[in-house]
């Protein structure tokens, strides 16, 4: 992805200087302020008094500088539901949410499951030019769970695919497990496994616990989703291959996880910020845009999840960002579609759930939401700490802007936002991908 | 008392209570030559059922009838919905008709909740998928508050010691009078049932002790948090139990593995006469409806004096008409004005 530019017919010249910005080190709370000065898609200089002459200067008095966010499970919907969401669109919302790349999960229509939809998908991203997109390869035919796909033409395309995975479904035959796992040695492959055994979770609705039994929605275990983990564990180990967990969603989940690392394996796993903050509680009324793959769980698995990210057991925080049109939630409850956005609120949920809980710094943030992900997705280019001479991708945050409600309008096409009306602290106030800003003044640029 | 009726967890004993009173008041016009009253002249109750249930159904109609509502009936079969219209888009329509109450029934848990939020009638829950039926439980409650709280009033000996098998003595109508006390087993698949999540919550907000009988696999793994015990031992509780509650059990649930085969569960958990030999004296057997016979209950347990089956429908009718009648005539009328209102 290093040779991705921008769109086209942005600007790559123009300098920037970024004044009086506070970079979160490993050493919080002192944070070093200072200034940054970009070009030619690189940072140039950082210090005070930077000889900056032709560059455009952008007063970052109060703000903090995080490396460009990146986000290993995105729901961009094209090609085939361009209803819910675009390229174009999706990418808008995730450079407004502070991102410079995304991974588009598999699950369109047709199934990224060639070299020809993931090169589509991969030029959609460039010309679209908001952020960059790394499309997901899927592991199966169809994601039908039959037959590998072809994922070394995928890994060799254009795209360079590196994260296979069938998300939506769970990859539940374990033979075709190992040989995905094993296949994707061959190119440093990852297989990004949706935990959810099929059988335990038919026609499930709701997290099985209190709320089920008095909402009368049928119960989705959480062992449906652990048994499937602690098995790709294991078999991530016999073979020696790279395993990441998607969106993890319950204690149980967490702590075979934390064994796993425990034992050196290749283990790595997403947390989604509506398990950082919401429980089956918010199912109270049955309004759909609370329900969600995995379903929302309870305070305690929220706690320990949180406490998973903080301890770095899970590695990142991923949106699983899932647009869909009203009328796939203005439904009943059993008939509506599971799925909710996240890009344009991601930083700010962690922002409550992590940082201002005390369980993690900026520094620990810049970690969980760019570098990891940008680690695990092999993706070059993205996630480096802001240093000079590495890539000018950064999104500029304000922290001590006031909670203000969540508004569903946003860049995204698709209003199933479960934090609408939810008071949220800060803001992103820009994004810069390679020097040039996507986002200005918390809007398009 | 809310503006819909969709759990039984809506309800507090006052309201619980309101109802049952103003349904014995209703009672008596059942034995009057012209059953009607003015009460709901000139507005509109619209019946929306997506599932079969003529039972329910015609129950809520004769109910509406007698209070002289206009009743309009919609079936998702030949209905608009057959083409696939929304759940939202019908509550539009009902809306700019003017319905001022809808009776609904849904396959879908919830239903009833999410037509609350898009009309300004009243909405009343006549089932939600395996959620609730609350109008199912005021009239279990009634039924079980005719035939065993009369001794309560009397004071002194526990309802189990005073009851009066075969129907109440002309003249004790129980009314004020709450179910404490009183012991109440429902049996079967309550995992899936609407019946028991109602009852369980209004007869125990009604003061009964309420004990669920049945395999493990049909009840909720969270069911100790209900405000009820759980029992695996039918036979344990018969001698306990002042009423027994028998759910339907729906055969395709033994191919779901909830249980081996349909007559291992008849002997386990189905009220035979044997069964039945073991309650007390003055015990009653209730069954929502429709019955397997010959699965969860015996035919000769159904047709038995104990059992208040038959009696169940027509107190339904009764107990919906109060519903209808607080809901719509408004709480403005304090229950004791009721026989001014029924003359």
């Amino acid at each position: 992805m290093t040779a991705a530019g921008p769109g086209a017919g942005r600007e790559n010249h123009a300098r920037w200087l970024i004044r009086g910005v506070a970079i979160p080190g490993e050493d919080e709370p002192g944070s070093r302020v200072t200034d940054i000065l970009l070009g030619g898609g690189t940072i140039t200089a950082i210090g005070s008094g930077l000889d900056h002459s032709g560059a455009r200067v952008l007063d970052a008095d109060g703000l903090i500088a995080l490396p460009g966010l990146v986000d290993l499970h995105t729901h961009l919907r094209e090609p085939g539901r361009e209803d819910a969401e675009t390229v174009e669109t999706g990418t808008a919302a995730a450079a407004l949410g502070g991102y410079t790349a995304v991974h588009a999960m598999a699950n369109t229509d047709p199934v990224a499951d060639t070299a020809g939809v993931v090169e589509q998908v991969w030029r959609l991203g460039r010309t679209a030019g908001h952020c960059d997109v790394q499309p997901v390869g899927a592991v199966t035919v169809g994601l039908a769970g039959a037959r590998l796909a072809e994922l070394g033409t995928m890994a060799d395309s254009a795209a360079r695919v590196r994260v296979f995975s069938d998300d939506g479904r769970c990859v539940s035959d374990p033979l075709l497990m190992r040989r995905a796992l094993e296949y994707v040695k061959a190119f440093d492959g990852v297989i990004a496994q949706h935990a959810q055994d099929p059988r335990l979770t038919e026609g499930a609705q709701l997290n099985e616990g209190e709320m089920s039994a008095r909402l009368g929605l049928a119960g989705w275990p959480a062992v449906a989703e652990e048994a499937i983990i602690a098995r790709d564990c294991l078999l991530a180990a016999h073979v020696g291959s790279a395993l990441h967990i998607c969106h993890v969603s319950t204690a149980g989940s967490a702590e075979i996880i934390r064994w796993a690392k425990s034992k050196g394996w290749r283990v790595t796993a997403e947390v989604t910020p509506h398990h950082l903050l919401l429980t089956d509680e918010f199912a109270a009324a049955y309004d759909p845009v609370f329900k969600v793959n995995p379903p929302l769980r309870t305070e305690a698995d929220v706690a320990e999840l949180r406490r998973a990210l903080a301890d770095g057991t899970i590695d990142c925080v991923a949106t699983d960002h899932a647009p869909h049109p009203a009328e796939a939630k203005e439904t009943e409850w059993a008939e509506a579609a599971f799925g909710m956005t996240g890009l344009e609120t991601a930083l700010r949920v962690v922002h409550r759930a992590m940082v201002d809980t005390g369980l993690l710094d900026w520094h620990g943030v810049a970690d969980r939401m760019s570098v990891r992900p940008a680690r695990i997705g092999r993706l070059a280019g993205h996630g480096a700490p802001l240093a000079v001479g590495g890539p000018a991708n950064l999104t500029l945050y304000d922290p001590a802007a006031p909670a203000e409600a969540v508004t569903p309008a946003g860049a995204s096409k698709s209003r199933n936002t479960p934090f609408a009306g939810m008071e949220l602290p800060g803001r992103v106030l820009a994004t810069f991908l390679r020097g040039v800003p996507t986002v200005l003044d918390g809007k398009l640029a | 008392m809310k503006r819909h009726l969709i759990s039984a967890a809506d309800l507090s004993r006052a309201d619980a209570l309101l109802i049952l009173d103003t349904a014995e008041e209703l009672a008596s016009l059942a034995d009057r030559p012209i059953k009607k009253l003015p009460t709901l002249r000139g507005r509109t109750v619209v019946n929306l059922f997506y599932e079969d249930s003529t039972r329910t159904r015609i129950s809520f109609e004769a109910a509406a009838k007698r209070l002289s509502a206009d009743v309009i009936n919609f079936s998702a079969k030949g209905s608009s919905v057959a083409k696939g219209e929304s759940l939202k888009d019908t509550a539009l329509t009902l809306e700019a008709m003017g319905a001022d109450a809808v009776v609904i029934r849904h396959g879908a848990s919830g239903a009833a909740h999410r037509l609350a939020g898009w009309v300004r009638g009243s909405v009343l829950n006549a089932g939600d998928g395996t959620h609730e039926h609350p109008t199912q439980a005021l009239l279990d409650a009634f039924t079980i508050r005719r035939r065993l709280a009369g001794g309560v009033r009397g004071g002194g000996q526990p309802p189990r010691d005073r009851g009066v098998p075969g129907g109440r003595p002309p003249g004790l109508t129980p009314r004020g009078a709450g179910l404490d006390g009183i012991r109440v087993t429902i049996v079967g698949d309550v995992l899936h049932s609407r019946v028991a999540r109602s009852n369980v919550l209004l007869l125990s907000t009604l003061g009964a002790e309420v004990t669920l009988a049945a395999p493990p696999t049909l009840l909720p793994l969270a069911v100790g948090s209900w405000p009820c015990t759980v029992s695996y031992d039918l036979d344990g509780e018969l001698p306990k139990s002042d009423v027994v509650m028998m759910l339907r059990v729906q055969q395709e649930r033994m191919t779901a593995a909830y249980f081996p085969s349909v007559r291992e569960y008849s002997r386990r958990y189905g009220l035979d006469a044997s069964r039945m030999a073991r309650l007390p004296e003055h015990a009653i057997v209730m069954h929502p409806g429709p019955m397997n016979r010959g699965v969860e209950i015996a035919a000769e347990v159904a047709d038995s004096v104990r059992s208040t089956i038959v009696e169940q429908v027509a107190n339904g009718v009764t107990t919906r008409m109060a519903v209808l009648y607080l809901l719509l005539g408004g709480t403005e009328f304090p229950a004791t004005e009721l026989p001014a209102v029924a003359r």
